[in-house]
């Protein structure tokens, strides 16, 4: 036994705060969920069957604001094969005190009529009814034989006209929060947010350059290809399982047991393979009308949205109407920011405006900032979390103003960037203090890139936009048991929508000085480990890393302490390595494999096995800077992306093959969003598009191979450097294809999205003022 | 709903003129089931024309011209070396439709009587003076293909009638066709606008034949003369080619919908149309 450690990392350091590294973290093995999927063995929401199931349905509104008067089931309920229909009467009624949870979002009493209206319905396709029946077929007629009386009102589904005076009212009893005095009218604005840091006035008096904006984005869906979907069984002893694919089982759990009045106790969930979420699986739509559905019928109930109902009735993030103004001094040097974001709630408060005001501005130093945030109600579907929820669309705004301050300075834009960017222990206008950021070296990587410097053709432009995300850590469970054969179980609570099993088992391999074969990780039920917060803000690999690898520093204490019970030493003489302890100083140097200290488990304490709880703690900021070339067809406004580059400060890639995933997915999201995706809505607020054919989503052949550069600068807070990387990729790409076309047609587009039939115009228009 | 899948042309009129309810004939079904999918009523019976051995087949005839039966699909017809090279318009813009998925099912006949204004294979058609034959369950008749569809969803097949298969015409030397469309989306997309042109060029390089057909620029596709008409006796130049582009603008009647403005439409469909000529002119000299 002579084996040098060194390639392993070293156990002892892992609480000291110095960085651990291994021989696994950093390569690119095969992800263990791979061989189902690619093989369609992986089963996702729908794929749960049991004897005896029941399908259910949703009825839904064929308006888009109507006062409900009344709901007649009884000819649906009479049709044979129809086993129930629940109504809001079925729901508990939700009391203020219970809306909300520590007071935070969401509010449950709006949860609630989400999920089915009360009195009111509030956008085409919200739920008034929930059917389930033997099959299909017969559901699908019972939908027909649902009889509703609507009062239909006037709807608005345009954010501007949604805030004047005289616009309809969604929610008559809506007082504008965050106003005083306190508004004595209502109104569609849900809340006011206000950001201020230092003196705006004082700023734009020493502002030599001053540019004022306005810009728009439309809603977008987070598209995930996998519908929501569930099964519910209600055991006669009030014992519920729900079989989902969501971001969180714990999520589902909390959610379901609140709307419901159930105790957590008494709910299991049982997560599936989710395809896809990217936010839009952070709440509930199906899973409690399948619990109720079942608690009536006695038989388990199976539901499963079509991909028209994703679009009418589940989030997307919010469509956004800004003006801002920026001012710096003719050296570049910005001075000062003030504007107001709007952006759509949906048919419920909560649209992500405050993050919108914080991220906007948040890569670059600026001593006086004000930005107000202003969340409206309109009569489409409540907005979701999508991806770095609301930084993209104020980060568009954010950064084609510095790329037109630039051209007026007629200065390259990185060096611009350069010259206002945020460094370690810059404070920014949210009030937090920078630490350990990696916003510099984005720039340097990208001013040294050869794609900055390509030549570029006729009708070609080059845009750069940088962006910021929080990244954030949160309650994690973490369990690791080591069987008696030496294989390792890993057990979380998080959903992998990102490959996080392979992250989880290759940190807890180099820890336990195990090979990454010899990892096997499950997402377990909610009954089988401590709660965990869902799958989003960028944190699991974080967050859940973090507490992965304290559970398998835990193991490796365990191990030593047992080999030297067997040994009968200290345990401090003996140490972990490469997967052996090992006892040096004795006159004959000994070890023990993992596998043979398994094998005398009962020897030692009985079953080897460690379960971590935390609230992870320091988070590390994420920036990105992309690089993006289009060509336009002037004739015809066609616009190709010709190249993109995405580089990131991702702390450090555990697995780099997977960070690079979530940068080009991340820069291809935010593509379509930029150039074609959009809702379409008739005079009557009826959606025209809800399917992939008229919502453009990008195809493989729209866009190019995306380059990716992994910058890393390490988050000393994880224990391998981690920082989160999944959302800042969404932010850069609106602002950046955005300032290549404008380069590339001499003019510029304020609109989202920047369609074929929207550059046209805008070059016709342009031509048009050369002409004058 | 019924199904079934005659082996034989005379069995398939057989089933046509022996159906008393609502019938679809089906060739690949990429319209017709997302149809069912999205709610549509089902038929009565369905007739699916693939096995029918003319429907699928695909020959060269003596003179030069061509044979395509209306159930081959997208992949059949580009694999089709000889077929590519004398109609590489009509098989680009066959080629055009959906992804490849669809492609493998995909077929002219189908494309044809779903009578989409903004079919991409129809104006290819068109332009390049395919015939139909049409069969009946007692009779059978051909018609050119612009005869067909009547209006948008509609064609002017009666109940117990398919298309069983297109007939090319033999190409004269320097002759070739183009089509071009405009998506916001590189595939898997519906076309805002489309222009397909067939030309044939004297040894001077002067257009004898042309024939130009606009497509998502009106409720079916149209065949503009008068801006074929334009190019006739000319190679192209800058000056004819405007007037040309002036003449398409006027020949369409586009409507505003979700997939694009009248404007935009109109504007793009001119831009098509010339680009789809230098094509096609290009092509034929070559």
């Amino acid at each position: 036994m002579n084996e040098e450690p060194t390639q392993y990392a070293d156990v002892a350091e892992l609480n000291s705060g110095k960085l651990l590294s291994g021989s696994v973290v950093g390569t690119r093995p095969v992800r263990p969920d791979g061989i189902d999927k690619v093989t369609g063995k992986a089963r996702f929401g729908a794929d749960v069957q049991l004897p005896g199931t029941l399908t259910g349905v949703v009825f839904r509104s064929p308006h888009a604001h109507a006062r409900l008067l009344k709901i007649n089931v009884s000819a649906a309920l009479a049709l044979p094969g129809v086993k129930a229909i629940i109504t809001s009467d079925d729901l508990p009624l939700i009391t203020e005190e219970l809306a909300m949870d520590k007071g935070q979002p969401p509010d449950f009493r709006d949860l609630s009529a989400n999920i089915l209206a009360r009195e009111k319905v509030l956008y085409e396709g919200h739920a008034i009814a929930a059917i389930a029946a033997i099959d299909e077929m017969t559901a699908q007629q019972a939908l027909s034989l649902i009889e509703v009386d609507y009062a239909v009102l006037p709807h608005v589904i345009d954010l501007q006209q949604a805030m004047e005076p005289d616009a309809p009212l969604l929610n008559e009893h809506n007082i504008t929060k965050g106003i005083k005095p306190v508004p004595k009218k209502p109104s569609n604005i849900a809340s006011r947010y206000e950001q201020v840091h230092g003196d705006v006035a004082a700023g734009f008096a020493e502002a030599e350059i001053i540019i004022v904006e306005e810009f728009t984005t439309q809603p977008v869906h987070q598209a995930y290809i996998e519908p929501h979907a569930c099964l519910a069984q209600v055991a006669p002893s009030g014992k519920t399982d729900i079989w989902c694919s969501s971001q969180g089982q714990f999520m589902v759990q909390a959610y379901c047991a609140r709307l419901l009045q159930m105790p957590l106790c008494d709910i299991r969930v049982i997560p599936m393979e989710i395809g896809g979420g990217f936010g839009g699986k952070t709440t509930v739509y199906l899973e409690p009308l399948a619990v109720l559905l079942s608690q009536k019928t006695g038989c388990p109930v199976s539901m499963e949205m079509t991909r028209a109902e994703v679009f009418k009735a589940t989030g997307p993030t919010s469509g956004s109407y800004m003006s801002i103004k920026i001012g710096a001094r003719n050296d570049g040097t910005i001075v000062a920011v003030e504007g107001v974001l709007c952006y759509q709630a949906g048919a419920f408060p909560g649209s992500p405006v405050r993050l919108g005001c914080m991220t906007a501005f948040a890569p670059y130093n600026i001593p006086n900032v004000k930005l107000i945030g202003y969340d409206v109600l309109v009569n489409r579907p409540k907005s979701a979390a999508y991806r770095a929820p609301g930084a993209p669309m104020a980060s568009f705004a954010a950064e084609s103003l510095i790329d037109m301050l630039a051209q007026k300075l007629k200065m390259d834009p990185i060096a611009l960037r350069m010259l206002n960017a945020a460094d370690n222990g810059t404070q920014t206008a949210y009030g937090v203090n920078f630490k350990n950021i990696g916003y510099r070296q984005t720039l340097e990587a990208a001013r040294n890139h050869p794609h900055y410097s390509a030549p570029l053709g006729p009708h070609q432009g080059r845009g750069i936009a940088s962006g910021f995300w929080f990244n954030i850590g949160g309650h994690s469970s973490a369990a690791i048991r080591i069987n008696d054969d030496g294989s390792v179980l890993v057990s979380t609570g998080n959903p992998d929508i990102g490959g996080s099993r392979a992250s989880m088992a290759m940190m807890a391999a180099d820890i336990l000085g195990l090979a990454y074969e010899q990892i096997q990780v499950e997402i377990v039920d909610t009954s089988s480990i401590a709660p965990s917060d869902l799958t989003g803000g960028s944190r699991v690999t974080f967050a859940v890393g973090m507490a992965v690898s304290q559970a398998a520093s835990a193991i490796v204490e365990d191990l030593r302490r047992r080999a030297a019970l067997l040994w009968l030493v200290d345990q401090d003489q003996v140490t972990w390595s490469a997967g052996f302890a090992l006892l040096m100083n004795a006159t004959t140097p000994k070890r023990f494999s993992l596998a043979e200290l398994a094998q005398h488990s009962a020897d030692t304490g009985g079953p080897i096995t460690a379960e971590i709880t935390i609230n992870a703690q320091g988070a590390g900021p994420g920036f990105a800077t992309h690089i993006c070339d289009v060509e336009l067809d002037p004739e015809t406004g066609g616009v190709k992306v010709l190249r993109y580059t995405a580089i990131q400060d991702v702390g450090k890639a555990i697995h780099p093959a997977y960070v690079e995933g979530q940068m080009q997915g991340g820069a291809v999201q935010g593509i379509g969003w930029a150039l074609n995706e959009a809702y379409l809505y008739d005079e009557n607020g009826r959606l025209l598009n809800p399917g992939f054919l008229d919502y453009r989503i990008p195809v493989a052949s729209d866009v190019p191979m995306i380059d990716t550069v992994l910058v890393e600068v390490p988050n000393p807070r994880h224990p391998f450097g981690v920082k989160g990387v999944g959302e800042v990729p969404i932010i850069p790409p609106l602002g950046a294809v955005a300032n290549a076309v404008a380069r590339a047609a001499g003019t510029r587009l304020f609109d989202l999205p920047m369609s074929p039939p929207a550059i046209h115009k805008a070059l016709k228009r342009a031509a048009r003022r050369r002409r004058q | 709903m019924e199904y079934c899948a005659p082996g034989t042309l005379a069995e398939a009129c057989a089933a046509l003129g022996a159906a008393s309810g609502t019938v679809k004939v089906m060739a690949g079904g990429t319209d017709l089931l997302p149809r069912f999918a999205a709610g549509t009523p089902r038929p009565a019976l369905v007739i699916d024309i693939k096995k029918v051995p003319e429907a699928r087949e695909i020959r060269q005839l003596s003179d030069g011209g061509f044979v395509i039966g209306s159930a081959c699909s997208g992949n059949q017809i580009s694999a089709q070396t000889a077929l590519v090279a004398s109609w590489p318009g009509l098989t680009e813009a066959m080629d055009l439709i959906g992804s490849v998925q669809i492609q493998g099912r995909a077929s002219l006949g189908g494309n044809l009587c779903n009578a989409s204004p903004a079919a991409d294979s129809v104006p290819a058609l068109i332009a390049a003076r395919a015939r139909c034959r049409i069969a009946g369950s007692n009779s059978e008749r051909e018609l050119p293909v612009e005869d067909v569809i009547v209006s948008p969803g509609r064609t002017c097949l009666r109940q117990d009638e398919f298309i069983v298969s297109f007939s090319l015409p033999s190409r004269p030397l320097r002759s070739a066709d183009a089509y071009l469309r405009m998506t916001p989306r590189t595939e898997m997309d519906i076309a805002i606008a489309g222009a397909a042109v067939n030309l044939t060029l004297d040894e001077h390089g002067v257009i004898q034949e042309c024939h130009v057909v606009l497509g998502a620029v009106g409720p079916i596709p149209v065949y503009a003369l008068a801006a074929a008409r334009i190019l006739l006796g000319t190679s192209l130049e800058d000056e004819v080619r405007q007037r040309f582009k002036r003449q398409v603008s006027v020949m369409c009647r586009p409507i505003s919908d979700k997939r694009g403005s009248a404007e935009y439409r109109t504007d793009v469909t001119a831009v098509l149309a010339e680009r789809a000529a230098l094509v096609a002119y290009s092509r034929a000299m070559a």
